[in-house]
């Protein structure tokens, strides 16, 4: 059988990104991915050394805008950790609150990508309409829908009051009601279920030894989330990671969307919990020595690793992001599989090419 | 007005290909597209295809890599087209004017016909600019601008 190589990507309808992936198939059948990136790449590690170390949040939100506040609640608790200050606890809560919405907006996000790649194009449109309850929740509370800058050094900057709070319990209740109606969909349906099940699978030991992260690695088996570390509140939350068995894209489909049940539960418990106190501390020093840190994002574990010399500007700042580790993953479960199935299988990693490349 | 010069005008498609963004407005723009915002009621329609669009939606700061691929895009769009630059790192290069890989802006490389504004811009400001874009395209289409070059 002759074999034909051609280039997905790095401008195809599926992907919001650019990345291209260089696919040989022979007839219908993948028998060879090579991945090429480098175009969405900024430099932005570099650019960080160049910026005051308090305005690197806005660079760090901006490495992905749809994980934009996890990226900034990273940035923000490795330079805390750094300078030994410690967080009002409010502060803490409120950062929960607002990760766990941008979570749940990134995976309503990726459904909905998910059912435009197996061309269910009425689920796309339904995961968006309720994804906007969210986006109309953080706008409420943080006064932007995608890039929120509510994070600083030392704690947050605005505030859950008590006349917001009624109505973002109301936004959860409402989508709450969505969900129930989305859920079954890509639970139960056959024409769902018959796209996803057995494709793209990524054996649970392989998936370890490759290093994967996130709902790739909780989708074969391993209960593993950063948010067990107890950043920020997690641990007085009562968090316990969502693990599916099946190994295949169906089985992380499920993770993202139990995720989103239990991200709602965990809004609603940590605006229960809140206690009154401050929003910040007052940060004078500078940052010295080294820090590392790991958070938990939509896509995976975001470890961020910064060198500071006691001066206002940082040495080094080093971001390795979930979707690199999870790449490799692709490369195990593309080959051997049919053409159709690409758009279906790259999007089961949930790629985020901004964070990749940085 | 032909009928083919009729039809462009009242459905435009739209290309859209983010040069290295943060994904901020590419999300936007897909959410023009979704129920709440439906920008489909303009008759627009998001397509892979180059040489099917007349409206190039383009996000982020354009990097050495993408340069090539973006003018490539240009070229295949066929003429009379628009290109709407989406964002503050579109126009400007925005947060990232200082990074190493990129150029600055969308104008750097090919003409731009409107500028939105905002980072990340909102599906309001973006629809605002769908429509400045279709007047051009339609006074492009009459001749009252010769090409996109002309626009700046």
């Amino acid at each position: 059988m002759a074999r034909v190589t051609f280039p997905f990507g790095p401008q195809h309808p599926v992907l919001p990104e650019a990345i291209q992936l260089q696919l040989t198939c022979e007839d219908e059948r993948v028998v060879e991915v090579l991945p090429v990136i480098g175009y969405m790449h900024r430099g932005i590690e570099k650019a960080a050394e160049a910026n005051l170390y308090p305005n690197n949040i806005f660079l760090c939100e901006r490495i992905c805008g749809i994980c934009s506040f996890i990226h900034a609640l990273c940035y923000c608790e490795l330079i805390e950790g750094m300078m030994r200050v410690e967080v009002p606890p409010r502060a803490k809560y409120l950062r929960v609150v607002w990760s766990e919405l941008s979570r749940i907006h990134s995976h309503m996000l990726w459904l909905g990508l998910l059912a435009d790649s197996f061309g269910f194009e009425s689920l796309f449109m339904q995961c968006w309409r309720a994804r906007e309850i969210i986006l109309d929740t953080l706008e409420m509370t943080t006064g932007q829908r995608v890039i929120q800058s509510s994070c600083v050094i030392g704690g947050v900057r605005r505030d859950i009051d008590l006349d917001m709070e009624p109505g973002v319990r109301r936004q959860m209740a409402a989508f709450q009601k969505e969900l129930k109606s989305i859920y079954p969909v890509f639970a139960k349906d056959y024409t769902v279920k018959l796209r996803t099940v057995g494709k793209g699978v990524l054996p649970r030991d392989q998936a370890w030894s490759l290093g994967t992260v996130g709902p790739t690695l909780r989708g074969s088996g391993w209960a593993d989330d950063a948010r067990t570390l107890g950043y920020a509140v997690y641990d007085d939350l009562g968090f316990e990671p969502v693990v599916e068995i099946g190994c295949d894209s169906y089985a992380r489909m499920m993770v993202r969307l139990r995720e989103v049940v239990q991200s709602v539960e965990l809004v609603i418990k940590a605006l229960d919990q809140m206690p009154e106190g401050d929003l910040t501390v007052t940060v004078k020093s500078f940052p010295e020595g080294e820090g590392l840190i790991r958070v938990e994002q939509p896509r995976g574990e975001l470890v961020e690793y910064a060198r500071g010399n006691g001066t206002a500007y940082l040495e080094r700042l080093k971001v390795r992001t979930p979707t690199f580790s999870n790449i490799p993953a692709l490369l195990v479960m593309l080959p051997g599989c049919e053409l159709a199935d690409v758009p279906v299988i790259t999007m089961s990693i949930d790629p985020c090419i901004a964070c990749t490349e940085r | 007005m032909g009928f083919l010069k009729r039809a462009r005008v009242k459905s435009p498609w739209i290309l859209h290909y983010c040069t290295g963004g943060c994904n901020g407005c590419d999300i936007e723009i897909l959410a023009c597209l979704t129920p709440l915002y439906d920008v489909e009621r303009f008759g627009m329609l998001n397509i892979g295809n180059p040489k099917h669009a007349d409206v190039l939606m383009i996000t982020g700061p354009v990097n050495w890599k993408n340069r090539e691929v973006l003018q490539r895009l240009y070229a295949q769009t066929p003429d009379p087209k628009v290109v709407i630059a989406v964002g503050a790192c579109a126009a400007t290069g925005g947060v990232f004017h200082n990074c190493v890989n990129t150029l600055g802006g969308v104008d750097k490389v090919i003409p731009v016909d409107v500028y939105v504004r905002g980072c990340a811009a909102r599906p309001e400001a973006i629809i605002d600019g769908v429509v400045l874009a279709l007047q051009k395209l339609e006074e492009k289409r009459s001749g009252g601008v010769a090409h996109a070059a002309g626009a700046r």
